[in-house]
């Protein structure tokens, strides 16, 4: 009985699941960077309130745009001073459930909406729509219940609540969906299919993912994947396929290359939701790293009160020096400078 | 042997020659919509031009939504019909927060300018008048209430006749030279054709389930012609069933794919269209539309399935009042026009 005990009880927290894993990083002797928080840099519009935080991106001209879930998923826009400048896509069919917006070399804005399992991009000022991958559930199937069993096959067209996208200096579309498939997926810049690896069940093992949560693509054309339930980072080439996974920085929940001409990789070990006793002691750090995974610094906490964060959801660094982060459980975006070493 | 082996060859080419009868068709596509920033279009079910060149488009966006709370659970929502003028300049909503708009299917406007707006969710044809101001007349009724959980779909109206106007899913709405209304009825149980004076009278149905002569799978679109002849689409059985005025099935039109959207034009030299719609979930086949003579051969075919301009996205309605085409596209959001060359 005795030894059937622990056992039960490992069952019982690998089945908790990704949702409350916590993973202290390996990773040993990681200088911690100066960082500085810049307070009430954004500055939403009078009586209107963000909500999950689960997007920040900005385009080449510094603009920051913020995609959270509110009453449905809203995408605001501000200019590079934190001013609320617009609304984009105020009820469009697309917002059901935020989970990323990125935006791209040609300065297009694309949100991935877990909800409505579709990639949309827009055009730069968000007032057009240009390509939408994925199609939402049709209505006529009336209310459907929320799916918990086995994973249907994945199919090439049909994402299953996506949660991240990035493009190859070609224009390829790369879209990690999700939490149900499992995989990574290779469009051309017109969305007609090209390649996929994982899925649809979810694994540890080479080619296999368990929810990849984000992911980013560097210069030369590598996909780097968040494998959120695996707690590592891994890497493809373009053309997905397997090359090497990067384990030792705790759980894997966002990734951000910066642009310029010595790219970096940041990663985030965020606080798992729940705040679970010691995660804030153990988590919530992210790390500065060089593309082969090499680790520069790290910086930030787990907390609720600014500067420190609560569940990282995803960072913007197209700037390596200025870092704009995406919160889930205090419903905010917030601006860093980070001194660069 | 030798003979025998002509005899294959000389098969072979004919069975092949109806395939390179077809003709490609060249074309030109324009996106030439613009849309209000804060109402972006969601997938398009249906576009129409009235006399004046004025363009209807009816697209599933917004919000659908069931409420929580109360006695049952009451669906809303989701649906929005705006007008633009020939240009592609955004001129006014009709019908906004309207009890019927839930799923928008077909928006077709008669010889007199009236506009239809048929609704698969809420089983209602609602006729507008020309400026979109007045509800003329309404067909079906939007059921009080949605089960939860949703059953399986069967007829909410005892099956193909039953029921004169309680349509179950219908799709589509067409009139003879006399006035008399015909409903595509539809993609539920029903599986008929009800037509109706111009009063809304209910006059008769025809077809039912099936495979045989006159019967549908599903009945996804129709047309009728100057001499009062209905085309009817049945995406299901691959197939054009051509019926005269009292319903009687006189033929039927093959080799065009699953035709889910019909146009008959005008002028003095008509020809029927019908798409052969990709589903949303496959765009790497299908999706060309051909054009007919009305006894049924094909003098040509254009386009593809796909998300580039000049591809098509699940097409679900198409007008040909004037001398280019619209196309609504379910699949990639937006409007194309269409100039054969």
């Amino acid at each position: 009985m005795k030894s059937t005990l622990p056992a039960a009880m490992a069952a019982l927290l690998l089945c908790a699941g990704p949702a409350m894993a916590q993973v202290k990083a390996t990773a040993q002797g990681v200088p911690d960077l100066d960082y500085r928080a810049v307070p009430g840099f954004f500055k939403p519009p009078p009586g209107d309130y963000p909500g999950e935080t689960q997007g920040v991106a900005t385009n080449s001209k510094g603009d920051v745009f913020v995609f959270f879930r509110a009453e449905r998923s809203r995408l605001w826009e501000y200019d590079n001073t934190g001013k609320f400048v617009r609304e984009i896509g105020k009820g469009f069919y697309n917002f059901l459930f935020a989970h990323s917006v990125r935006v791209d070399a040609h300065d297009n804005i694309w949100a991935v909406d877990e909800g409505s399992n579709t990639v949309t991009e827009f055009n730069p000022d968000g007032s057009k729509v240009l390509l939408v991958i994925g199609f939402r559930p049709p209505v006529t199937a009336g209310v459907v219940a929320t799916p918990h069993g086995p994973n249907p096959p994945d199919q090439n067209y049909t994402l299953c609540r996506p949660t991240d996208v990035a493009w190859d200096q070609q224009g390829n579309i790369f879209v990690s969906d999700g939490y149900c498939n499992n995989r990574v997926v290779k469009y051309d810049r017109n969305g007609r299919f090209l390649a996929k690896v994982g899925g649809p069940a979810s694994g540890k093992g080479v080619n296999q993912f368990n929810l990849p949560h984000g992911l980013q693509v560097d210069r030369a054309g590598n996909v780097y994947v968040a494998d959120r339930g695996n707690a590592r980072y891994v890497v493809l080439d373009n053309n997905l396929t397997w090359k090497t996974t990067y384990d030792n920085y705790g759980s894997a929940w966002s990734a951000c290359i910066s642009q310029g001409p010595h790219q970096y990789l940041f990663v985030s070990n965020s606080n798992p939701n729940g705040n679970p006793p010691g995660s804030w002691d153990n988590t919530g750090q992210v790390y500065k790293l060089e593309l082969d995974g090499t680790p520069l610094g790290k910086f930030g906490h787990a907390g609720k009160l600014e500067p420190n964060w609560q569940v990282v959801h995803m960072m913007d660094c197209r700037n390596p020096n200025e870092l704009i982060v995406g919160e889930i459980e205090s419903w905010r975006a917030q601006k860093f400078v980070l001194q660069s070493k | 042997m030798k003979r025998i082996l002509q005899v294959l060859l000389a098969a072979t080419i004919l069975t092949a020659i109806p395939a390179i009868a077809q003709t490609e068709i060249s074309f030109t596509a324009a996106d030439i919509l613009k849309t209000p920033r804060d109402q972006l279009l969601g997938e398009v079910a249906g576009v129409a031009t009235n006399s004046k060149g004025d363009i209807f488009v009816f697209t599933r966006t917004g919000d659908p939504s069931v409420s929580l709370g109360g006695s049952r659970t009451f669906q809303r929502g989701g649906t929005r019909l705006y007008q633009y003028d020939a240009t592609g300049k955004y001129v006014r909503e009709i019908g906004k927060g309207l009890y019927g708009f839930l799923v928008a299917q077909q928006v077709r406007i008669d010889k007199d300018d009236n506009i239809w707006a048929v609704d698969a969710s809420s089983g209602m044809v609602m006729k507008f008048d020309p400026t979109g101001s007045r509800i003329v007349m309404l067909m079906g009724r939007k059921p009080e209430s949605i089960d939860v959980p949703q059953p399986a779909r069967t007829s909410r109206n005892g099956g193909a006749g039953a029921s004169q106007d309680l349509f179950d899913w219908p799709t589509d709405v067409a009139w003879d030279a006399a006035g008399n209304i015909f409903v595509a009825d539809g993609l539920g149980a029903n599986a008929r054709v009800a037509k109706f004076s111009s009063v809304g009278k209910f006059i008769k149905s025809f077809g039912a389930k099936g495979a045989g002569d006159g019967q549908f799978v599903d009945t996804h679109s129709l047309a009728v012609d100057a001499a009062g002849n209905v085309y009817v689409a049945d995406q299901g059985n691959k197939r054009i069933s051509v019926f005269d005025n009292d319903g009687n099935f006189k033929s039927q039109i093959t080799g065009v794919g699953g035709p889910a959207a019909l146009c008959l034009s005008g002028g003095a030299h008509p020809y029927l269209y019908s798409s052969n719609s990709n589903p949303q979930d496959d765009i790497d086949s299908g999706g060309e539309i051909y054009r007919l003579e009305l006894n049924g051969s094909v003098t040509g075919k254009f386009g593809h399935a796909g998300k580039a301009a000049k591809e098509f996205g699940t097409v679900n309605e198409i007008d040909c009042r004037g001398n280019a085409l619209f196309v609504a596209e379910v699949g990639n959001y937006r409007v194309q026009k269409i100039t054969l060359k």
